[in-house]
């Protein structure tokens, strides 16, 4: 290779493409923080800029990680994470109230965003682990099942019924690409038709309500259905091309609520338009499709479902925010990864991203070696 | 993996094909939802494009009503009756107010708002939406508007605004007349759902012409289209739409008759209607004792409120459009009009020994008159010598005169709620009380007694259309479509005997020559009248003041050549000469000699214990003092 003789080659090695296409989302991210602050980078912008670049640098280093060791800390990394779940839950019993985080001194962990990750390795694990014949059998599901369930209801009861969605989502799908009985998916979806009603009669009242104006978001445009009705109106709004940087009315005379957080691509779509949206969604779509790139390339069994996986983590996080943004779902406090302010969700999808990256890593080595 | 044998192999083959096969449904269903959102993104920000920019921009843009100022209301030479003050006032906006609590402490510490002030703040600002302002405090004294002010900095939300308030210069004088102002009722919101009517500080007429005339005095709003962010926050002020104030309305009243008529009346309870001969425009329209306009657009107190309502002499009643009077011997004019065209001979003589039997009643006259003509009739007010004629003339022909000039008649005046009271005649009797007309119900009709009543404004119009010899027709408005005025359909040579009578009322031997006018050159022509309010027969004297005849007197001046006509009734006056004539006599002088007339009043007010509005302070004060000390018994 010509570019490795000038280049020095582990910077050669790296996934160029991938980095621009994140460092590009995540550049639209900061613009949009920018303009939500009123033209400003604080108190947003360079927040989210230095803990992007943060946890990009965290991705790269992540990315020399042998696959057998991401293998072999699947299950240790799995349980510290679900001891750090239970943690929260005692803390918030303690302290009577809903508790997210654990406080550590320095820094605010949130157990279940390490879940996301997490239950996607674990699972990979368990189905490589699993004899090839086994797949079809009953042992092939309770494991998977109990592996998800059990941070699921944990996550269900902090309440954080997104990120609850999330893990439940992503562990099915490496259910499913490892080969568990369609019939499995479309019982389970007969079966979810099933317990809608007697999930809605456990949810919280908050949680009910948003249902409620997820189904008409016009019937209290003032009340609770507000946020859905605002962020339609600023995307609607900004037509083709939108209103232009820093013109954004419904954002910028706060009629958009959380305009920087979970509501951050109404906010970019009305200065931007349709073009602005379309581009971002494209291009997270090329990087979803890198990831699942990356699941086909796989030699390993581990490598093809923990990349299917960590892959579909990311669509999730993109396409319920979108569409909750847009209304086609409720609102359930998922943010867009790289754009919405935050620090977790850019830590989620970076790690995501550093191990797709140490996969795919090493399917060029091994590829090369062979 | 070689290790394993064949059957294995085949597994792995199949697992690696199930693999792929899922993988394409996975890349498939993300495929699919990503197009799904493209085509919702493409359909918010295309086809429903124009709908939400359309919201957005509501949103975005929202328009501050400003109150457009009301019209005046002048006399007929161009005197303000009812104008605008500039004033102080307090509003806020609930959605930029940082802390109510700490707000509105300060604000009632500084406005010195009372408990119900604040309960009420408290209602409007829940009711409030969007950049609704609410008014905290109007007619802010400067020095509380100016503490304000000083500390508008911790006080988000707070709106310090100059407003305009309503003003009648002439207070009580004018109350009947043009009523007054308010802020409109939650019942006038639902009807037309106005938002200018719920902004604070605006007020619609509540009574008289401000309520009738309403459409002429509001004007239209002007809006101050301003960009706000959802809470309440002021970031730009776009092009205003000015607003336009109402239209100045012009009355046929003459303001200092009206005040001068007012004052006059002193503490007594009565009403008082001037006319223009020439015309039918109404001069003055006076009902006394009346309420302050202006405390009642300011919003009452409790106090005067209940001392209005409680008073006997009715202020709030407006006496002139809803007074209703047995009309006493101010009918006999019109009565003797009535003979005449009969073809009764004015020099018919009549033997008055001091009443006369009808049926098997004796009816009694106020004095023996001895021989009297109709001329000495008038003058004297003897009834004896209506009560004989009534018995050989026709009732009917007879009341159909008195009608005819006036009295029970309904006239089209922008004045809500008007009474017009009856002049009976055998028709009418037939069909209210199935009975016929008696000779008795000829002689109570004929002294202004029994089924007749008449209001203010019909005692002004019958002297003015004898004085006149045409059909006139009370007018308040100036301007506008004059309808021709007819002649009256009587001989002028009845009506100068009718005119000469009357004059002698005053100027001769009548019952009124207390009453002429202090003028060399003018001659004042009237008729007394004494309504029996209590029972016939109990004339006289009564020191019950409740229980004394009603006194009115009709006129018109100068005897000649008429160019005004005068009705007042004194509710409890006594006799017609002795209350009411005196008032019309003051009055009839101010139009032709403002300073000698004002002599009379500024001598009698100080009699009385100072003007209208010092007894009213006194009053008010003394009100107050008496209700405070009814409060402080029971503790």
């Amino acid at each position: 290779m010509i570019s490795s003789a000038i280049i020095p080659q582990p910077l050669a090695r790296l996934p160029w493409r991938l980095i621009f296409l994140i460092a590009g989302i995540a550049g639209i991210g900061l613009m949009t923080q920018y303009s939500a602050a009123g033209g400003s980078i604080r108190p947003w912008a360079l927040r989210q800029g230095i803990t992007f670049i943060l946890f990009l640098c965290l991705a790269v280093v992540m990315s020399w990680t042998k696959e057998s060791t991401i293998k072999s800390l699947a299950f240790p990394i799995y349980g510290v994470v679900l001891i750090m779940l239970v943690m929260v839950e005692m803390l918030g019993f303690v302290t009577k109230g809903a508790q997210r985080w654990l406080d550590i001194g320095f820094i605010r962990l949130q157990p279940s965003e390490f879940m996301k990750p997490a239950i996607v390795l674990v699972l990979a694990r368990f189905y490589e682990l699993l004899p090839v014949g086994d797949i079809r059998k009953w042992r092939a599901i309770w494991p998977a099942g109990l592996l998800i369930g059990v941070p699921a209801l944990l996550i269900l009861v902090q309440p954080d019924l997104g990120t609850c969605v999330m893990v439940v989502l992503g562990g099915v799908t490496v259910m499913f690409v490892a080969g568990v009985p369609m019939r499995l998916f479309l019982g389970g979806l007969g079966a979810l038709a099933v317990a809608a009603p007697i999930a809605f009669s456990m949810m919280h009242d908050y949680q009910r309500k948003r249902v409620f104006i997820f189904m008409d978001p016009e019937s209290d445009p003032l009340g609770a259905g507000y946020h859905i009705s605002q962020s339609k109106i600023a995307i609607g709004s900004g037509g083709i091309f939108g209103k232009g940087f820093l013109n954004g009315s419904q954002s910028h005379l706060d009629y958009l609520p959380e305009g920087h957080t979970d509501f951050a691509f109404a906010t970019m779509v009305e200065e931007w338009g349709l073009l602005g949206g379309l581009l971002l969604i494209l291009s997270f779509a090329a990087v979803i499709r890198w990831g699942m790139m990356v699941s086909v390339h796989s030699r390993s069994r581990f490598a093809q479902l923990a990349a299917a996986g960590l892959s579909a983590t990311i669509f999730f996080y993109v396409s319920i925010n979108l569409m909750m943004v847009m209304g086609l779902a409720p609102v359930v406090g998922i943010p867009l990864p790289l754009v919405s302010f935050g620090g977790s969700a850019v830590m989620t999808v970076m790690l995501c991203l550093g191990l797709l990256m140490a996969l795919e890593r090493q399917q060029r080595t091994t590829s090369k070696l062979a | 993996m070689k290790i394993n044998g064949g059957a294995k192999r085949l597994t792995s083959a199949y697992q690696s094909l199930t693999f792929s096969r899922r993988m394409l449904i996975a890349g498939g269903t993300q495929a699919a939802v990503g197009a799904v959102l493209v085509g919702r993104l493409g359909w918010l920000s295309v086809a429903e494009n124009e709908h939400y920019q359309l919201l957005s921009e509501s949103n975005r843009v929202q328009l501050i009503i400003v109150p457009p100022r009301r019209g005046w209301i002048v006399d007929r030479h161009n005197k303000p009756i009812a104008i605008n003050r500039s004033d102080f006032r307090v509003d806020l906006i609930p959605e930029q107010i940082e802390d109510t609590e700490q707000t509105l402490k300060t604000l009632a510490d500084l406005l010195e708002l009372s408990v119900d002030d604040v309960d009420r703040i408290l209602k409007d600002m829940k009711a409030a939406r969007g950049y609704q302002p609410v008014q905290v405090a109007e007619n802010v004294p400067y020095e509380n508007y100016a503490k304000v002010v000083v500390r508008l900095p911790e006080l988000p939300g707070v709106q310090p605004m100059r407003g305009y308030s309503r003003f009648y210069p002439d207070g009580p004088a004018v109350a009947h007349l043009v009523g007054f102002v308010g802020a409109a009722s939650a019942k006038d919101y639902e009807r037309d759902k106005n938002p200018l009517l719920i902004t604070p500080g605006f007020k619609i007429g509540k009574e008289g012409l401000e309520k009738t005339l309403e459409d002429r005095l509001r004007g239209t709003p002007g809006g101050q289209r301003v960009e706000l962010t959802a809470r309440g926050k002021l970031i730009r002020e776009l092009e205003p739409k000015p607003d336009r104030s109402g239209n100045t309305v012009q009355l046929t009243i003459d303001q200092g008759l009206q005040q001068y008529a007012a004052r006059r009346m002193g503490d007594q309870s009565g009403a008082l209607v001037a006319m223009d001969v020439a015309s039918g425009d109404l001069l003055a329209f006076v009902s006394m004792p009346a309420y302050d306009p202006n405390s009642f657009s300011d919003g009452i107190g409790r106090t005067e409120w209940r001392m209005l309502s409680e008073s006997d002499h009715f202020p709030l009643l407006n006496k002139v459009a809803q007074g209703l009077y047995p009309s006493g011997s101010t009918i006999k004019p019109a009565m003797a009009l009535g003979f005449l065209k009969q073809g009764v001979d004015p020099h018919r003589r009549v033997h008055c020994a001091g009443g006369l039997k009808i049926g098997n009643r004796y009816f009694r006259c106020d004095a023996v008159h001895g021989s009297v003509d109709m001329h000495q009739a008038i003058e004297r007010s003897c009834n004896t010598y209506f009560w004989a004629t009534g018995l050989i003339t026709d009732p009917g022909l007879t009341t159909e005169m008195v009608q005819y000039l006036g009295y029970g008649e309904q006239f089209d005046l922008p004045i809500p709620a008007q009474r017009f009271g009856t002049m009976p005649n055998p028709d009418w009797l037939r069909k209210k009380y199935k009975r016929e007309w008696q000779g008795y119900d000829s002689a109570n009709t004929s002294i202004g007694q029994g089924y007749v009543l008449v209001n203010p404004i019909q005692l002004a119009v019958m002297p003015a259309r004898l004085a006149s010899g045409k059909l006139l027709r009370p007018r308040l408005l100036m301007g506008g479509k004059r309808e021709p005025i007819g002649n009256l359909d009587v001989d002028p040579a009845h009506l100068e005997i009718v005119r000469k009578a009357m004059s002698a009322v005053v100027n001769e031997h009548g019952t009124a020559v207390a009453s002429k006018l202090p003028l060399d050159n003018v001659l004042m022509a009237g008729k007394t009248g004494t309504a029996q309010v209590f029972k016939l027969g109990s004339r006289g004297h009564q020191s019950n003041w409740a229980l004394r005849d009603h006194a009115l007197f009709v006129a018109f001046a100068p005897a000649e050549q008429p160019r005004y006509a005068i009705g007042c009734i004194i509710e409890h006056g006594g006799f017609g000469a002795s209350a009411a004539a005196p008032i019309v006599r003051d009055s009839m002088t101010f139009m032709f000699d403002q300073h000698k007339a004002m002599e009379t009043l500024t001598a009698l007010e100080q009699e009385w214990g100072g003007t209208l509005a010092e007894r009213n302070a006194r009053r008010s004060a003394a009100f107050e003092a008496a209700a405070q000390a009814a409060l402080k018994r029971p503790a």
